[in-house]
C-alpha cells in the first residue's frame, strides 16, 4: 500500500515513498502501522523553532539523499566481534535494519525467556506483543516514532516470564553498513512481574557511511521486576541517529538505564520513563563523548505519576572540538505522587574553546510532599590536576586524557557488564586522545 | 651529609618569580649537592612555597629573573614533566584530589613513565602492585590505598603519606618536600620522616620546606636557610632551626 497523502517535507516524502507498507495479515498490527503512517504524513519535520528541538538543527538530515537499502552485505560474525560483549551469549543482530539470523545466537535460553525477532515471536507471543507494541512509545506527535512505527517490519523481542531471570545479558546489535540508507531499529522488552534481565542495545556503524537510523525501543517492567538497560550509540561519524525509548514501570519495578553516546554527526535520544505504579525505582545514567562537529542531544522525561517513586539521574557530556551537546532533563511529579524522591545531576566537561553545551533541567512538581533536587555544572579540566600529573612525569596529553577518562568513568563504571566497562573505557581513552590532539 | 666534592644537583642564582603579577621571589641563591639535606624555613608569606612550585614548573608561577641549573641543565628550558623525568620531585603541600583515577593506576603510570625515561623495564599491574605494597610497608600504609581514587577523601596525613609513597616509587635525585609535616600527627610524622631518611642516600638530595622545626628532630639538615621577603636572609647549620624555634620569625621580617 502506498501513501496517497502528500507528506509535508520532501525528505519525509522520500522516506514514505520508498517504502511499501509491510503486510503481515495481522490486523491489529496493520492498523497500528496505518495509524502511524497517517501521523507521519501529517507531522512536520521539527525545526529549531520547536521548543523541543531548539538546539538541534536537523536540516543536514533532510538534505541527505535517500536511497532504498540494497541487498544486505555478507557479513561474518568476525566483522562484529569487536562490538559483541562476551557475556552476552544471547544476541540478535540486525544489518541495515534487517534481522540476520546467521549473525545471531539465541538458542539454549531457559524456559520462560524469549529473545527472538518479531516475525518469529508474533506466532508464539502475539498477545503480549499486541498488548505492548507501539503502546508505550507514542507516535501521535513524534514524527520519528511515527516513521519507525509505520515501517515496522522486524525488530527484537525480549520476554521474561513471571519470576524468571534471564541468565545472561541480551545484546541487540543494529549494525549499519550502507550509504544514504534508512534503518528503523525496533526493540520490545517485556519483563513480567518479578522477572529480571539485562539488555544491551547497541547501534554501531561498520564504516564511515552517512546513513539514517531511526530507532524506537519500548520497555515494560512488570510489578517488582527489574530491567537493566545498557545503550551504546556508536554509529558512523557521518550518520544521523534519532531514537526514542519509552519505559513503563509497574508497582515496585526497577529500571536502570546506562546510555553512552559516541557516534553520529547528529544524534537525538529521547528517554521517557513513566512510573505507572507505586514505589518504583529508576536510575538514568548518560554519557555523551563527542568531538569534531558532532551534535548529541539527549532529552529525558522522568514521569513520577505514582507515590513513593525514586529516581536518580546522572548525565555527563565530554565535548571537544567544535562539538555541541544538549541535555534537557524533565522531571514531572504528578498530583498525588507524594513522597517522590528524585535527584538529577548534569555535569559537563568542555575540552576546547569551541565546544558547546546546552543543559536544561526542567522540574514540574504538582505534589507537595516530595524531595526533588537538580544541579548542573559546566567546566574545563582542572589545571591543578593537570599540573599534579605532569609533575609526576605524565605528558600534558596523557594527563588530560587520564582526567577526561576519569570524568566519564563515573558513568561507565556503573554499567552492569564488565567487558563493556573495559571496552568503553578504552574507547573513551582512544577518543579523548583524538579530542586532546584536536 | 656534606661532601664539598659532591656533584652539584641544583644551582639557583638570583631567582625572581611572580604570581598573578606580584613579585614574590626577589633573588634567591642556593646550591644543593648530592647527599645533602637542606631545610628552607621562614614565616608565612616569605615565598617558601612559591620557590618550591617555581622549581617544579607550576604554570601560575612566572619566572622573571635569575637562573636555575638542575644537574647541569637549564631547568627553565624543561617542561614540568621533563623535570620530573630527570629526577626532580615536588611533594605537594596540598596534594590534589583526582576522583575517578585509581591510586594504583596513577602510581603505575607515573612509575612506568619514569622507568621508560630511564631506559628501564616497565611493570605490569600485578608486578607493580607487589612492588608498591613493599614501599607502602615502609610508610605504614594500608594496601587499600591502592584501590582508592588519587587522594580522594584522604585525610591530610594520608595525603602526605601518599606523596612520600610517590617519592619512594619514583626515586628522585632531588626531592623538594613542601610542608610535608603539616597535617601530620606526631606518630605519622615519625613514620613519614623515617621513610624520607630511608629513601635519602649519597646520590640524591632533599630540600625540606617547612615552617616548624619539629620535622627537623627526625630529619637532620645539613643546612638551614631562612627566607624572608622573597630572599634567603640567613643560612646556617642545624642549630639555626633551634634558634628560630626559640626566637620566632619576627627578626626575619625586620631583616627582610
Amino acid at each position: 500500500m502506498m501513501s496517497a497523502v502528500v507528506a509535508t517535507h520532501p525528505y519525509i516524502e522520500a522516506l514514505l515513498k520508498g517504502h511499501e507498507m509491510p503486510r503481515g495479515g495481522i490486523s491489529w498490527l496493520d492498523e497500528r502501522r496505518a495509524q502511524a503512517l497517517e501521523r507521519a504524513n501529517a507531522l512536520t519535520v521539527p525545526t529549531t523553532r520547536d521548543e523541543e528541538w531548539r538546539f538541534t538543527d536537523i536540516t543536514p538530515l533532510t538534505k541527505l539523499r535517500f536511497r532504498p537499502a540494497r541487498a544486505t552485505p555478507q557479513l561474518a560474525i568476525s566483522d562484529l566481534s569487536r562490538f559483541l560483549a562476551p557475556e552476552a551469549t544471547v544476541h540478535l543482530t540486525f544489518v541495515d535494519g534487517v534481522f540476520a539470523p546467521e549473525l545471531s545466537a539465541n538458542a539454549g535460553l531457559p524456559y520462560g525467556t524469549v529473545v527472538t525477532s518479531f516475525a518469529a515471536a508474533l506466532h508464539t507471543h502475539g498477545a503480549v506483543i499486541e498488548q505492548h507494541l507501539a503502546r508505550h512509545a507514542g507516535f501521535e506527535k513524534e514524527l520519528f516514532a511515527a516513521l519507525n512505527t509505520c515501517h515496522l517490519r522486524d525488530g527484537a523481542f525480549v520476554w521474561v516470564a513471571r519470576n524468571r531471570k534471564c541468565p545472561t545479558p541480551v545484546q541487540i546489535l543494529f549494525v549499519s553498513t550502507q550509504q544514504e540508507t534508512v534503518a528503523y531499529p525496533r526493540i520490545l522488552v517485556v519483563a513480567e512481574a518479578g522477572a529480571e534481565c539485562t539488555l544491551i542495545e547497541d547501534h554501531a556503524g561498520l564504516g564511515d557511511e552517512a546513513y539514517f537510523s531511526d530507532a524506537v525501543t519500548e520497555v515494560a517492567v512488570g510489578e517488582g521486576a527489574c530491567v537493566r538497560h545498557v545503550r551504546v550509540q556508536r554509529d558512523a561519524r557521518a550518520a544521523f541517529h534519532i531514537a526514542t525509548c519509552a519505559v513503563a514501570l509497574a508497582k515496585d519495578a526497577r529500571y536502570a538505564s546506562h546510555a553512552v553516546t559516541l557516534g553520529a554527526r547528529i544524534s537525538r535520544h529521547n528517554l521517557n520513563v513513566t512510573q505507572q505504579g507505586e514505589g518504583s525505582e529508576v536510575r538514568m545514567d548518560g554519557l555523551a563523548l563527542i568531538s569534531g562537529r558532532q551534535l548529541a542531544d539527549t532529552h529525558t522525561l522522568m514521569d513520577h505519576a505514582c507515590p513513593n517513586g525514586r529516581s536518580r539521574q546522572l548525565h555527563k557530556c565530554i565535548v571537544g572540538g567544535a562539538a555541541h551537546a544538549v541535555f534537557n532533563g524533565k522531571i514531572v511529579v504528578r498530583p498525588g505522587a507524594q513522597l517522590t524522591d528524585s535527584a538529577q545531576e548534569s555535569r559537563n566537561l568542555l575540552l576546547s574553546g569551541k565546544a558547546q553545551v546546552d543543559t536544561k533541567p526542567q522540574l514540574e512538581i504538582f505534589a507537595d510532599d516530595v524531595k526533588c533536587s537538580h544541579g548542573a555544572t559546566v567546566g574545563q579540566l582542572d589545571q591543578e590536576q593537570v599540573f599534579y600529573l605532569r609533575s609526576r612525569g605524565l605528558s600534558p596529553n596523557r594527563a588530560r586524557n587520564l582526567l577526561t577518562y576519569a570524568f566519564g568513568a563515573e558513568v561507565i563504571d556503573r554499567i552492569p557488564v564488565p567487558s563493556l566497562i573495559e571496552q568503553l573505557g578504552e574507547m573513551v581513552l582512544a577518543r579523548t586522545q583524538v579530542v586532546g590532539d584536536a | 651529609m656534606i661532601r664539598p666534592d659532591a656533584k652539584v644537583l641544583l644551582e639557583v642564582k638570583g631567582l625572581c618569580a611572580k604570581v598573578g603579577g606580584v613579585e614574590i621571589l626577589k633573588g634567591i641563591d642556593l646550591t644543593v649537592r648530592a647527599g645533602e639535606v637542606h631545610a628552607v624555613m621562614g614565616p608565612n608569606g616569605s615565598g617558601k612555597s612559591t620557590f618550591a612550585k617555581a622549581l617544579a614548573g607550576h604554570p601560575s608561577y612566572e619566572v622573571t629573573g635569575g637562573s636555575v641549573a638542575f644537574d647541569g641543565r637549564d631547568l627553565f628550558a624543561l617542561a614540568p614533566e621533563e623535570r620530573a623525568r630527570r629526577g626532580l620531585f615536588l611533594g605537594f603541600q596540598y596534594p590534589v584530589e583526582i576522583p575517578g583515577v585509581s591510586n594504583s593506576a596513577f602510581l603505575r603510570l607515573a612509575y612506568n613513565t619514569m622507568q621508560a625515561a630511564r631506559g628501564k623495564d616497565e611493570l605490569d599491574p600485578l608486578e607493580f602492585d607487589d612492588f608498591a605494597r613493599g614501599k607502602m610497608k615502609l610508610l605504614d600504609m594500608d594496601p587499600g590505598f591502592l584501590d582508592r581514587s588519587v587522594n580522594d577523601g584522604f585525610s591530610g596525613g594520608e595525603k602526605k603519606r601518599n606523596e612520600i609513597l610517590q617519592m619512594a616509587l619514583l626515586e628522585p635525585r632531588l626531592a623538594i618536600l613542601d610542608e610535608t609535616d603539616s597535617g601530620l600527627d606526631i606518630d605519622a610524622l615519625r613514620v613519614v620522616a623515617g621513610g624520607i631518611n630511608h629513601l635519602h642516600g649519597p646520590g640524591d638530595a632533599v630540600v625540606l620546606v617547612t615552617h616548624y622545626q619539629r620535622m627537623l628532630n627526625y630529619i637532620v639538615p645539613d643546612y638551614v636557610h631562612v627566607m624572608g621577603g622573597g630572599r634567603i636572609v640567613r643560612t646556617g647549620g642545624k642549630d639555626l632551626a633551634f634558634e628560630l624555634e626559640s626566637r620566632g620569625y619576627d627578626w626575619v621580617r625586620a631583616a627582610a
